[in-house]
């Protein structure tokens, strides 16, 4: 039988929200299925792929490995709130004007962990942000053109 | 040329960085229900009875199914209707689908497939290909060329033997090439839904939408008129999602019977055994050369582990011996290619489909020619490079050769003469070069229509919409469609909406697979446009009373070449267009040339026009661990002309990236629990944290040469690039690794225990080489004999009337 849903208030995108799942739920399924946050994509399920990959309090985690109970409170962000008053972050300008997208698939989970990147160090060197992507696979573009997007980025400034 | 050959943000470049994309998978409809299969857990056995009342009994369970529910086999090939969506009295690999689950959700579904009782009788298995020459039964399938053979072919164009004693030097070698999986990041994923009407919608990851149509209508039995198949945006495909998948008609079936949607959604564990990837292939070339490199003959002799079912194989098959001689001038050639069937997940097409296996093979023994010959392999290769517009050997039309300027571009840019054979111990270069189809020049199934359409609807308010049946796999090929589109109408590409992969509102393009979607969906959209243009430019030119010839369509206007003043914008042109014709739509086809080869087999390896790719790989290589690093590839691609160059780079360096993938690391590779644990054939490593794929931390800096020399045969002279980039690279590993330690590592993935074991090898005073040894004795048949052009052939086979219709 459905187990009794669990129920938690956290900040999701800057919006304060209330929501309730069955409580087995890691926070990817509650972002897809429970908020309807489909920009989160998955590839594995099991912390190999970082296509889930958002922001937990800043930091990026893998939605996979993180259960929907232990985020009472939080904040999470999610490619849905790179967007700001209607204005593209600088990183999801330069990784659609350079190629950094091919399929789109790893991208959300790119685009929050690059972020993460630069709010913590605003000017990486290719090495650092290297280091800091190793954890997202992508299949379509070889990464260099994902790269080249992260210092594009750089340069137009990091804050939105 | 206002669209064409700039680098542009791509059409669907906004929906891809906000997470808008809607994957198969995002699709959630209201009263949706979950599938989940099961999958035997024997590699090869008759399913002597499937007990699912426990299951159906599980609560939140709406259906269960099996076999019974699905009489009617399909498969991609007409040849190769072998797969039943669920086995109805045998399974023949792990991972075969014996039972559907439909439940309220997928944890309900995953429960209940364990209260599903199933009685296997275990039949003998097959792990390798000699295993299955060896022994004709029991039979993993009931067709096919011979007991455990699925395909086995031999083609000869000229006498090989005399061109071998015409030989200076005749050299032969045997290579191995392990297969590989796509790898995709987005899972397999699909929705269906009984319409209002009655009728059946599935979305589905797939790059063949039109396939799977036809594949549904017949597996279900209903009018392919009363189904819809919509293949969302692929979240990766690489070849992996060209099949019609089980799990696809068993979800349309579902959905039929509970009138609710059904989704389906693979675990990344399903997705290693779905496969359909690289082809393992053994293979063994024997090349007749002269003193200056010039070849006399060639013998290639392939054995491709199939696994368990048909798929692409029969053309699998032949591609492994279709494309050599498009590369380089080889006057006499002689094909001998074998597939048998195995009991794992059934090998199909993975970039390059095919051809990177052999591939492998001749660029390694170039390398080992040149040496002999005492050549730069560069120069050798220059000597060698087939004539533009040639029929070659074995009547593969070609036309435009940018293979020359391809080397020279990319030594130039490695500075590969100060480099190779003088780089310090541990450090080398290699290079190798290659070309692919830009589409394949055949259907899969047999039909004279055209392989794409366009249809494009423009109306007063000035919009354009773009309808095709083309699947966007990442590849770029929304923004294709758009940019041919744009450019002759003289409008922004972001000003048209795209439609594509929606077999109810598109026309038929076959699918995103062969490399044929720019050049054939490119073609139709040119023409489609043109006509457009060509509707808008008579009713502008009577408003304006200028010629229709003087018009120009730029900059959203159409206005006098000589009088830019004079003109109108574009929506006003159409509203002119609208108002002296009515309702303005155009449509545009392609259909490729008529192949110049009559004899069977002969279907595979056609195409209009082919790309041409060369690449110089540095490696150091430490001795004493054997590892392997890769600084830097340069790549030089005959592109024919860029239509967007940063979509161009994406591909050449995507290309570089998977390929390096398959040289240095990923195997498709299985082991055999023990017999007290059912003897299964497993794989080893269906994940993707194990299963070892490049990340940002191994990818090498890639410097990317195009090379454009417009192909008349291209829309607006562009070729392929999604799979030509490639298939030189991983040669170039070897040639490298020979280069900075002097061993030869003869199979992929070319490991650090591979590299220790030559070394070895070559301390002890044998061949500096780890590879296979041998290439086992196979009955071939009787080779269909076809003497090559300049022969006075005429594309026929001589000894048997076997023609295939052209």
């Amino acid at each position: 039988m459905p187990m009794p849903h669990a129920h938690i208030t956290l900040t999701v995108n800057g919006e304060a929200t209330e929501v309730a799942f069955a409580p087995y739920k890691t926070l990817l399924e509650v972002l897809r299925e429970d908020l309807n946050l489909c920009g989160t994509k998955h590839g594995c399920e099991l912390g190999e792929c970082g296509a889930c990959a958002v922001l937990l309090d800043d930091q990026p985690v893998l939605s996979c490995l993180v259960l929907g109970v232990a985020c009472e409170g939080r904040r999470v962000t999610t490619v849905e709130g790179l967007v700001s008053e209607g204005r593209l972050h600088p990183l999801q300008e330069t990784f659609a004007d350079l190629g950094a997208a091919q399929c789109g698939y790893c991208t959300p989970g790119i685009l929050v962990t690059a972020k993460a990147l630069l709010d913590e160090h605003p000017h990486p060197t290719r090495d650092q942000i290297r280091d800091a992507l190793s954890g997202n696979l992508c299949r379509c573009t070889g990464y260099q053109q994902i790269f080249e997007a992260v210092e594009a980025a750089i340069e137009v400034g990091t804050k939105p | 040329m206002n669209v064409i050959g700039k680098a542009r943000r791509r059409v669907d470049g906004r929906a891809k960085v906000t997470g808008q994309t809607k994957f198969a998978d995002d699709l959630m409809l209201p009263r949706m229900v979950h599938c989940k299969l099961l999958r035997s857990t024997l590699p090869h056995a008759r399913v002597i009875r499937i007990d699912a009342s426990r299951a159906l009994a599980h609560p939140g369970v709406h259906l269960v199914m099996t076999g019974r529910d699905f009489p009617i086999p399909y498969g991609i090939l007409p040849v190769s209707q072998d797969e039943h969506a669920l086995a109805i009295d045998r399974v023949r690999f792990v991972g075969d689908p014996v039972a559907a689950v439909i439940a309220r959700d997928e944890l309900t579904a995953f429960e209940a497939l364990d209260s599903i009782d199933v009685e296997y009788e275990p039949l003998r298995t097959f792990a390798d290909p000699e295993e299955s020459l060896a022994h004709s039964t029991p039979r993993i399938h009931d067709y096919g060329d011979a007991g455990n053979i699925h395909k086995i072919v031999s083609l000869g164009f000229g006498d090989v033997e005399q061109a071998f004693a015409g030989a200076d030097h005749v050299f032969e070698d045997t290579f191995f090439y392990q297969g590989s999986t796509h790898l995709p990041i987005e899972q397999h994923a699909a929705v269906a839904v009984k319409d209002p009407d009655g009728k059946l919608v599935l979305w589905s990851s797939t790059q063949t939408p039109h396939y799977v149509h036809r594949a549904l209508a017949k597996a279900l039995a209903i009018p392919a008129a009363h189904i819809r198949v919509i293949a969302t945006p692929n979240g990766g495909g690489f070849g992996g999602k060209s099949d019609p998948f089980n799990h696809e008609v068993v979800i349309a079936k579902a959905a039929l019977i509970l009138d609710r949607p059904v989704k389906i959604c693979l675990t990344r564990e399903e997705v290693f055994y779905c496969h359909r990837g690289r082809h393992p292939v053994l293979m063994h070339f024997k090349t007749g050369v002269k003193r200056d490199g010039t070849i006399t003959g060639l013998h290639v002799k392939t054995l491709l582990d199939g696994g368990a079912y048909g798929s692409y194989g029969v053309a699998s098959t032949f591609y492994t011996g279709a494309l050599q001689t498009v590369t380089y001038h080889i006057p006499t050639y002689h094909f001998q290619g074998c597939r048998v069937f195995t009991n794992k997940p059934p090998c199909g097409p993975k970039r390059g489909h095919g051809t990177p296996q052999s591939r492998f093979g001749q660029e390694i023994q170039l390398d080992k020619i040149a040496e002999k010959l005492a050549l730069d392999p560069a120069e050798l290769r220059l000597r060698i490079v087939e004539q533009p517009d040639t029929l070659t050997a074995n009547y593969l039309r070609v036309g435009t050769i940018g293979l020359a300027e391809c080397i020279r571009r990319v030594t130039r840019a490695a500075d590969w003469g100060s480099k190779y054979r003088r780089l310090p111990p541990g450090r080398g270069v290699g290079i190798a070069c290659s070309s692919y189809l830009s589409g394949a020049g055949l259907p899969i199934y047999w039909n004279d229509m055209p392989h794409a359409g366009v249809q494009l609807k423009l109306d007063r308010s000035g919009g354009v919409t773009a309808f095709c049946g083309a699947t966007e796999i990442g590849q770029g090929s929304d923004d294709v469609l758009v940019a041919c589109v744009a450019e002759i109408l003289g409008i922004d590409p972001l000003d048209i909406r795209a439609v594509t992969g929606d077999t109810d509102l598109t026309p038929v393009d076959l699918g995103s697979y062969s490399s044929r979607v720019t050049l054939m969906m490119g073609n139709a959209a040119v023409q489609a446009a043109e006509r457009a243009r060509d509707l808008l430019a008579e009713a502008v030119a009577h408003q304006i009373n200028v010629p229709t010839d003087r018009l120009v369509f730029a900059e959203r206007r159409v206005f006098d070449a000589e009088d830019p003043g004079a003109g109108v914008a574009f929506s006003d042109a159409v509203c002119l267009a609208e108002t002296r014709f009515g309702t303005i739509g155009t449509t545009g086809s392609y259909t490729p040339p008529r192949s110049a080869a009559k004899f069977k087999g002969g279907g595979v390896g056609p195409s209009p026009t082919y790309s041409y790719s060369a690449a110089i790989v540095e490696v150091t290589v430490d001795a004493s661990t054997g590892w392997i690093d890769v600084p830097r590839v340069w790549i030089a691609h005959d592109i024919g002309r860029a239509l967007n160059p940063t979509l161009v780079r994406g591909q050449v360096e995507g290309s570089v990236y998977m390929a390096l993938g398959e040289a240095l690391m990923e195997e498709q590779t299985f082991r055999r629990l023990p017999p007290r644990l059912s003897h299964a054939l497993v794989h080893k490593f269906p994940s993707m944290l194990e299963y070892k794929s490049p990340t940002t931390m191994d990818m090498p800096e890639v410097i990317t040469e195009l090379v454009e020399a417009p192909d008349p045969r291209g829309p607006f002279g562009a070729k392929e690039v999604g799979q030509g980039p490639l298939l030189p690279v991983m040669p170039a590993v070897a040639n490298a690794v020979y280069d900075a330690i002097g061993v030869r590592i003869d199979e992929v993935p070319i490991t650090p225990e591979k590299i220790l074991k030559a070394l070895d090898a070559k301390a002890a005073g044998k061949a500096p080489r780890y590879g296979p040894s041998r290439f086992p004795d196979i009955a071939w048949p009787e080779t269909l004999q076809v003497p090559p052009p300049w022969e006075g052939g005429d594309g026929k086979a001589v000894n048997k009337k076997e023609i295939v219709p052209a």
